[in-house]
């Protein structure tokens, strides 16, 4: 026998001197929507709220997000080629399209798109098929995720039901981060130290 | 003090640092777990029964859940092995990475993975293997073995990490926890650009849609499928869930509970290699579902414990897990789903593990906390009773033998007879009694004044 028919046999017999079977349990969606959100004028208002809640930056002007960097010391970076031209002529700032391995760490930032964002938790939702290197939104210790407005969905149930047949979809909330050494909280671990969310009008 | 338990002995030679570590960091995660419930949910009870029940349908249809899965991950072009036990997980690894022509691995954390030994196994198989979760990472380089689920070094102090950091050559003695992650953040990044192989564990499984579900903080299975060109999840079967819809409560409660996070940050939902025109990550997924005596469970009377989505929680509340820490369970799985599981999981060596059901006073805060709603303490009791039916050494030290105590109970006779004979017992020194099980009894209690023997009178006399 193969390991598994081994294992569905086994299985099989496990379960069949069972004599009645827990039914699959109906519940509605607002089980597990988050009643601490507050009140928010808008949807853009309640992620921009719950990013900050998690430790992540949220900005709607590509002029103050320049800024920022500069402050950060990020003069060097990867941008998506589909977004490029926003990004492009941004003084003291240079940015490369073609994700080069072998600067891993030269790069300050990365700039990628976001599918989706989550209101009720500040989460960015990253998908394959949007997001033009992997390595990028990853690697630079600062991440900035590009969407629209009218991405961001109120909750999590939703975000799921948008997932299509992506192989890889990563919810993002915050900055990574470890509390392995004593309890002790530390935002950069293998990813961003700095997560932030770019959100732009239509 | 004179303990019988080998859990107490541990508890009691405990280093009053590690004792420390050990409590401060349980409390604080059960004080926050408990803060994120209750700020979110006006009845957070709720969600931890329909999460039980989605666990328990799913454990009592898992043939037909396992085949849906295999199914859907099949066409979503992911290869779906199967393996039975330890010998056959590692074999198919070994194998995978022998066919890709893989050298290198990085590994995300894994709980199944430190049951099967696949560290060890690949390295002696001339494989390089790196722990890429921080925790992890350290008690590789110390050749230490987790003590919590969730935080495996919570045991371990800045200091201790600092000099193995210094003995590996990542730099000169520093204890200060942002430079220890910078180094080791450093130090990873080469190895997974270097590494061919990324091996991950699961935290839940759609049968629906063929994805497994990363649950992590750092960031490290991210980097475990993006620079490398195959992707191996080794996943045990009790992992499923019926549908996509049904991980939106999953990854609720499991930040909750674990860590007391709204989300964990990282939530990766994966279900097959890269996307054409992605220029990283795997060009091949494999999942490997793993039994290793979880059929065996599933078909005792002991099944509820494969609801567990290893979150930590009954651990952080348990008051003897906080004094005891984890290693003193001597087995993978630590706390009150350890006292469960490592016992059923030993197989033939379940008597070397059969005192650990003894180790929980049945406060019931395990199953109060749990989100999978897992009634712990009814397990244990049922594991105290096999161990006891099959007379293993370990389960009876520190119990009296109650042989004589249970006669009397089972015949109404001699009870009667017995009962009439109570208040002999106000006049003579029940410390003198030369009977064990009595002297064991009374060496920690007074035995209070027998006023019974009336009832029976009454009851004859009642018109
Ligand atoms: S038994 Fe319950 S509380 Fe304990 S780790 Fe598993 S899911 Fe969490």
């Amino acid at each position: 026998m193969s390991d598994r028919e081994q294992i569905f046999s086994a299985i099989r017999a496990a379960l069949a001197p069972l004599p009645e079977k827990t039914a699959r349990p109906e519940w509605d969606d607002s089980l597990i929507v988050c009643t601490a959100s507050g009140q928010f004028e808008s949807l853009p208002a309640q992620f921009a709220d719950k990013l900050c809640a998690a430790s992540g930056k949220f900005f709607d002007s590509i002029e103050a997000l320049a800024q920022f960097l500069k402050e950060q010391g990020g003069t060097f970076g990867y941008c998506d080629p589909a977004l490029a031209g926003h990004f492009q002529g941004w003084d003291g700032i240079r940015v490369e399209t073609d994700f080069d391995e072998n600067k891993i760490n030269e790069y300050s930032f990365g700039i990628t798109r976001a599918s989706a964002a989550i209101a009720e938790s500040g989460t960015l939702v990253l998908k394959d098929c949007v997001t033009s290197a992997r390595l990028a939104a990853l690697a630079p210790w600062i991440h900035i995720a590009v969407l629209h407005q009218s991405d961001i969905v109120a909750t999590i149930g939703e975000a799921i039901q948008g997932f299509g047949d992506d192989p890889s979809v990563i919810f993002a909330t915050g900055p990574s981060k470890t509390a392995d050494v004593e309890g002790i909280l530390i935002e950069g671990v293998h990813g961003p130290g700095v997560q932030i969310a770019l959100v732009l009008p239509e | 003090m004179k303990t019988h338990q080998q859990i107490d002995r541990v508890a009691r030679d405990l280093d009053p640092e590690v004792h420390q570590a050990n409590f401060m960091g349980a409390k604080l995660k059960s004080e926050r777990r408990y803060a994120a419930l209750e700020r979110d949910y006006p009845d957070s009870d709720k969600l931890r029964q329909v999460a039980g029940q989605i666990k328990q349908h799913t454990l009592e249809h898992l043939d037909q859940y396992l085949e849906q899965a295999e199914a859907a991950f099949q066409k979503n072009g992911v290869k779906v092995h199967f393996a039975t036990d330890d010998a056959a997980v590692n074999a198919t690894v070994l194998r995978i990475m022998n066919e890709t022509g893989s050298q290198r691995m990085v590994k995300s954390k894994s709980m199944v993975t430190e049951e099967i030994h696949l560290l060890d196994y690949l390295e002696r198989h001339g494989k390089e293997v790196v722990e890429t979760d921080l925790g992890e990472f350290i008690l590789q380089i110390d050749g230490d073995h987790p003590s919590h689920i969730v935080t495996p070094i919570v045991h371990k102090n800045r200091r201790g990490i600092a000099e193995s950091f210094e003995r590996k050559g990542l730099g000169d003695y520093n204890d200060d926890p942002e430079t220890i992650t910078r180094r080791a953040r450093a130090y990873l990044r080469q190895k997974y650009l270097d590494a061919d192989v990324g091996l991950t564990g699961a935290n839940f499984v759609s049968a629906e849609s063929g994805r497994i579900v990363l649950v992590t903080n750092e960031g490290n299975a991210r980097f475990c499928m993006a620079a490398n060109r195959v992707h191996i999840a080794v996943v045990g079967i009790e992992k499923l869930v019926p549908t996509d819809r049904d991980l939106g409560l999953f990854i609720n409660l499991i930040g909750r509970s674990g860590t007391g996070q709204q989300l964990t940050v990282y939530n990766q939902f994966i279900g097959g290699p890269r996307v054409e025109g992605q220029p990283h990550g795997p060009e091949e997924m494999h999942v490997v579902f793993v039994d290793n005596r979880r059929t065996e469970v599933l078909a005792s009377d002991c099944r509820e414990i494969l609801r567990c989505i290893r979150c930590g929680a009954c651990l952080n509340v348990c008051p003897i897990y906080r004094q005891s820490g984890g290693h003193a369970y001597r087995s993978v799985y630590p706390g009150p789903v350890g006292a469960v599981l490592s016992p059923l999981l030993a197989g033939n060596r379940f008597p070397e593990l059969a005192d650990l059901p003894k180790a929980s006073s049945l406060c019931g805060a395990c199953n109060e906390v749990c989100p999978v709603d897992i009634p712990i303490p009814d397990l244990l009791l049922r594991l105290r009773d096999k161990a006891k039916r099959e007379g293993a050494k370990d389960a009876m030290k520190g119990t009296p033998n109650l042989g004589m105590w249970a006669t009397l109970c089972s015949q109404p006779a001699m009870w009667k007879t017995a009962l009439s004979m109570g208040h002999t017992m106000n006049y003579i020194p029940t410390e003198m009694i030369p009977n064990p099980s009595a002297k064991a009894w009374q060496a920690a209690r007074k035995l209070p004044k027998f006023q019974g023997g009336e009832f029976r009178k009454w009851f004859k006399n009642r018109k």
